[in-house]
């Protein structure tokens, strides 16, 4: 019941928000529920045993006739990700309190209906409620692009979401193919887990889901949509795209992909490993260059979850757990830069990086937030990028020695990019429009203050988070790499 | 005490939280005095450590603290290591950090980020400590990569400065590149040991044979880590450049902290590398050659900061060379000496820097010495000092290294010999063209002249007596001593002294080595005397025309342009060629194209869609037909 509580609660808060014409009320209403929400995932994260079991487990009869059911449950892998869900939308409705949103009650409304989109992803335990969730987070996500977005939002918006709904269309085809070969007419993943299937059509089953997650994540070289969504969407959704929508192709990957067609797995993972190696060298060195300082971020989100996705393909437990928590450390960090960039752009009405400089001076305490979610995002020990770096880092040398120098070039490239823009934008002397910055006001200083805390509180003690998605992660290790040696 | 060792960081972190969250509120001198006294509370939990030690019948003692990271069979403790390597390093690190403290309270002052950089200067004690500390190479990493951090704020604490915030980044990605190899290491280690303590490890590689591949390729990526942290060839030229931040960071820099990490890696790691000759080969070369290449540049320099900066280098360098011919404890000795001179004399070049009005060109001092007479003392004592004569610090630990490079291959160790008469050269030019002849300067830096505040001499001082007394903890058997130090490392160095044996000269020998480089020193020193004394020799200026051996040396070997030329601008050109013509042009074309296609495509489809009633319903019947048939085939 805690978990129907917990998906559905976000939509009555969609339901409630769209009815407040007023501006204020829309969106104090939208941040109570959505801190009602984190408190249920605290407790319930509290409830957890972290053990390898699914949680929560709750299963109705949906659409009897085919099959369909609203199963839905949380292990230590749902976990995790349910929870960064539900820290991050309260802090992106807060970094939102800033701007003048016009029709505010829809834009509320429709952040909280992702949420309830998104948990349905992560909790989904039947293919078709999986594939409903990821429609129902895609469709909010284009309006508030589409809406509240830049000068040429509807073109790239466009873009973005045929991109995404090709992607969607292949794992549709996938899902309802798995369906087809149950023996009992079901979308339930455990009797998906079950089937034996040849390798030849796990090979195709492999890239239909591979692609729909790669588009979404997104992976070399089905990024192109990525730079420019971020670009022009407004904050909040750059925030929402990078800070936890990304993490459903992530989470594809783990929860549908490898464990559903392990043997596709066995053939194609390491293709996937080296596109993912790829994009990591070949994201940060476009980084390098960048001159608008949201693009530039949007690479270095490429360069990242490159490096997740690596980790992941890596298939072993110093990497998927690197991956989980990793998801939750981008997820914050990433949030935190596009926060940071938000109120550097709106002070000063430009995105350019040689308009800036000399920020520091006029502003220490946002140099001191944005040094601290910087050194997070270059992964420097005692943040919590490090924790994530490292083990992915350890899983991909694992898998190979030389893929883990290629990947590990991430920890120098990044530090070019990422301090080369932070000069350019704090450091230096002023000019005319930096020397009168006005530092964080009350509200940037509450969201950066609790951004920073979990940067270095994760940093310094992570074993708790560590923790929850342990045995999970062990279990489908195994469960996979037996079922990939039981066909050898 | 030992248990109570994690007080030793803990103070440091304290006193960085307390400076930076109240930099607004505090006053200078409660900052100046919470700084300092950080680290002289650390200091002293320090030497009760080493005193408890040193009475132990056990020599290692590791204080666990919590699981820090675990994955799978991976654990990492956070825990910490007590040894004679550990607890030696931490009497280095907050004894000489405190003397700095004290003196940037004097140095500082003006300063408008005078809290800020006490907290910063906290920080960095901090991060140096758990590297010293770490009972396993992730531990040790953390303070690794932690003290970068620092070198990056401290080094571009001016920032308001383009060219200061550039060399602190400099720093930090110079630094990144050795770390990529340290962590691969680490990896390698796990893999190969199944754990990253040391208290595992090194029992594990004491049974493996010498010149074990794997054991090579772990200390050759290693020792890459430590190119970058102790500024060898080819990742040094972030540390010359890392004199932007204010005097008493370079003195931390140079001496307490930082750049004797890799040393310090390497004496911690002796047992690895004692496996991997091939390895030590490399180190040695690369310390020598590293040594030779800083002490040509140093001998032009006129900045006084870039003179000692290039002298850190080479003086590092021959710390390596140690390392690599096996001389561990000498090694390690040199650090212990190095420490108080070159902290001293960067301690003194700020005394200077302070008196002339920021003026840093030796071209535009000279005769100071009367003008500043503590800091001419002092400074004098630390130019003796590194040059190695007897009996001061330097010659004692200096000598160690180049007999065991005598023993090993004497051509080094004629090459390392005419490499400290480079630095008795270059070190006493800078004295000299500082301190005698006339003054240089302006009117107005005259006029200003004054000795600095006692709280600036006062370490300076104390620096001076452990520069002229500090050899004494490792007087060789030879000279009379007992070496106090060699059996203090002992056990630290037990299976390199086992496996690659002691130091094996007969007396006359190393008489005569020792002869020959004093001898050597001296004749340095003459010339310079000569020459810029006698003579009152001062370097051209910079639009003169010089030689062209000159002109290399005094353009550092164009190594930071060979740079720039192959690395940076290669790889932004590579950058926009990504963006523009690959990504742009070649992906997202070919993905606008297919979205093309379908447009196309359906444009024509589109006419289908005539609204003829009539067309659509003869469309159904062919769909029907074709069903049919296609259900007749079937079956």
């Amino acid at each position: 019941m805690e978990l129907v509580r917990l998906i559905f609660l976000p939509l009555l808060g969609a339901l409630i928000c769209s009815f407040f014409k007023q501006g204020n009320i829309a969106r104090i209403g939208a941040l109570v529920i959505s801190i009602i929400s984190l408190v249920f995932t605290i407790g319930m994260v509290c409830k957890f045993i972290p053990d390898a079991s699914t949680q929560f487990l709750i299963n109705y009869t949906w659409i009897p006739s085919l099959g369909i059911h609203f199963k839905a449950g949380i292990d230590g892998i749902s976990m995790i990700i349910v929870l960064l869900t539900n820290i991050l939308i309260p802090i992106i409705i807060l970094a939102s309190f800033k701007y003048q949103y016009k029709s505010p009650h829809s834009l509320y409304a429709l952040i909280l209906f992702m949420q309830m989109g998104l948990l349905l992803v992560f909790t989904a335990l039947d293919g078709f409620l999986f594939y409903v969730g990821w429609e129902a987070a895609l469709i909010p996500i284009y309006f508030i692009c589409a809406l509240w977005g830049g000068e040429n939002r509807i073109q790239v918006n466009l873009k973005f979401f045929i991109y995404t709904i090709a992607g969607s269309l292949l794992m549709l085809i996938a899902i309802i193919y798995l369906h087809l070969q149950t023996p009992n007419n079901s979308y339930d993943i455990a009797d998906f887990y079950q089937l034996k299937l040849d390798a030849a059509t796990q090979a195709w089953l492999f890239w239909a889901f591979f692609l729909a997650f790669a588009i979404k994540m997104p992976v070399f070289p089905f990024h192109t949509w990525q730079p420019d969504t971020y670009t022009e969407a407004p904050t909040v959704g750059t925030m929402l795209l990078s800070g936890i929508m990304l993490k459903m192709g992530v989470y594809g990957v783990i929860r549908w992909l490898i464990p559903v067609v392990p043997l596709g797995f066995a053939a194609w993972g390491q293709t996937a490993l080296i596109l993912s190696v790829i994009g990591i060298i070949y994201a940060s060195v476009i980084a390098f260059t960048q001159k608008d300082i949201k693009r530039l971020v949007a690479y270095s989100s490429i360069a990242h979850v490159g490096l997740i996705s690596a980790g992941i393909f890596a298939w072993n437990i110093q990497g998927l757990q690197g991956a989980m928590i990793q998801m939750l450390n981008h997820g914050i960090n990433v949030v935190g830069l596009f926060f940071v960039l938000d109120i550097i752009t709106r002070r000063l009405n430009t995105r350019q990086l040689d308009q800036m400089g000399g920020i520091a001076k006029s502003a220490p305490q946002l140099a001191i937030s944005f040094l601290i979610v910087l050194l997070g995002t270059v992964a420097l020990p005692l943040t919590n990028g490090f924790i994530g770096e490292f083990l992915l880092l350890m899983g991909v040398y694992q898998y190979h020695i030389g893929y883990a120098a290629l990947a590990g070039l991430t920890i120098i490239l990044g530090a070019v990019y990422m301090f080369r823009m932070y000069q350019q934008v704090m450091l230096g002397s002023t000019n005319e429009q930096t020397s009168v910055f006005i530092d964080l006001d009350p509200t940037e200083k509450i969201v950066l203050f609790i951004i920073c805390a979990l940067v270095i509180v994760i940093g310094v003690y992570p074993q708790p988070i560590l923790h929850i998605s342990e045995a999970a992660v062990s279990n489908l290790v195994d469960q996979v790499n037996q079922k990939i040696v039981l066909s050898k | 005490m030992i248990n109570l060792v994690w007080l030793v960081p803990l103070f440091p972190l304290i006193g960085f939280v307390i400076n930076g969250w109240g930099r607004n509120v505090l006053s200078k001198s409660a900052v100046g005095f919470i700084g300092s006294a950080m680290i002289l509370l650390s200091f002293g939990v320090s030497v009760g450590i080493f005193c408890e030690l040193n009475a132990a019948d056990t020599k290692a003692f590791i204080i666990p603290l919590f699981d820090w990271i675990h994955a799978g069979n991976l654990t990492v403790p956070f825990s910490f290591l007590v040894d004679p390597l550990s607890s030696l390093m931490l009497l280095v690190v907050t004894g000489i950090g405190f003397l700095i403290h004290v003196y940037s309270i004097g140095y500082m002052h003006e300063d408008a980020g005078f809290a800020k950089f006490f907290s910063y200067f906290n920080l960095f004690i901090f991060f140096m400590l758990l590297l010293v500390l770490g009972s396993n190479y992730v531990i040790l990493f953390i303070g690794w990569e932690g003290v970068g951090l620092c070198s990056y704020l401290l080094i571009g604490f001016w920032f308001t400065n383009a060219s200061y915030a550039s060399a602190a980044k400099k720093a930090f990605v110079m630094n990144r590149i050795g770390d990529l190899g340290f962590l691969i290491a680490i990896f390698l280690i796990f893999s190969t040991f199944g754990s990253v303590e040391f208290a595992k490890i090194f029992p594990q590689a004491a049974t493996m044979v010498s010149g074990n591949g794997t054991l090579i390729l772990i200390t050759a990526l290693l020792f890459v880590g430590a190119t970058g942290k102790s500024a060898q060839i080819p990742l040094f030229t972030w540390l010359p450049d890392a004199m932007a931040g204010p005097t008493p960071v370079s003195a931390l820099i140079h001496a307490a902290t930082m750049v004797t990490a890799g040393i310090y890696m390497i004496a911690r790691s002796n047992i690895l590398f004692t496996l991997a000759p091939q390895t030590l080969e490399i180190v040695s070369i690369i310390g020598l050659a590293t040594a030779i290449l800083a002490a040509t540049i140093a001998l032009t320099q006129t900045d006084i900061k870039k003179v000692l900066a290039y002298s850190t280098v080479s003086q590092l360098g021959y710390m390596f060379l140690g390392l690599g011919v096996g001389a561990y404890t000498g090694a390690f000795f040199h650090v212990i000496t190095h420490a108080f001179f070159k902290a001293l004399l960067f301690l003194g070049a700020g005394s200077v820097i302070h008196a002339m009005s920021n003026e840093q060109d030796l071209r535009n001092m000279g005769g100071l010495r009367k003008k500043l007479p503590i800091t001419f003392l002092t400074m004098m004592i630390g130019t003796i000092a590194i040059s190695g004569l007897p009996p001061f610090a330097g010659f004692f630990s200096k000598d160690e290294i180049l007999a065991h490079v005598y023993q090993h291959n004497p051509v080094l160790w004629v090459i390392g010999v005419i490499g400290a008469m480079f630095t008795a050269f270059y070190m006493f030019r800078m004295l000299f063209l500082t301190f005698y002849g006339n003054f240089r300067g302006t009117p107005d830096q005259e006029h200003h002249l004054h000795e600095s505040p006692k709280s600036m001499t006062a370490p300076l001082i104390i620096l001076a007596v452990l520069s002229v007394f500090g050899g004494f903890i490792g007087v060789p058997e030879v000279l009379g001593g007992s070496h106090w130090l060699a059996h203090f490392l002992a056990p630290v160095f037990e299976t390199p002294h086992a496996k690659m044996g002691e130091l094996a000269l007969d007396h006359g020998t190393e008489y005569r080595l020792m002869a020959i480089s004093v001898g050597g020193v001296l004749f340095a020193l003459f010339f310079a005397y000569t020459k810029y004394i006698r003579n009152a020799y001062v370097p051209l200026a910079d639009v003169d025309k010089r030689s062209l051996l000159a002109k290399i040396s005094y353009n550092k070997y164009y190594v930071d342009e060979i740079y720039d030329a192959l690395i940076a601008r290669p790889l932004d050109a590579l950058s926009s060629f990504f963006y523009h013509v690959v990504d742009k042009l070649g992906i997202d074309g070919f993905v606008n194209n297919l979205g093309k296609i379908a447009t196309e495509a359906s444009k024509g489809f589109r006419l289908l869609q005539t609204g003829n009633i009539g067309f659509y319903i003869f469309m159904m019947v062919l769909g029907t037909m074709a069903l049919l048939i296609y259900g007749f085939c079937k079956f």
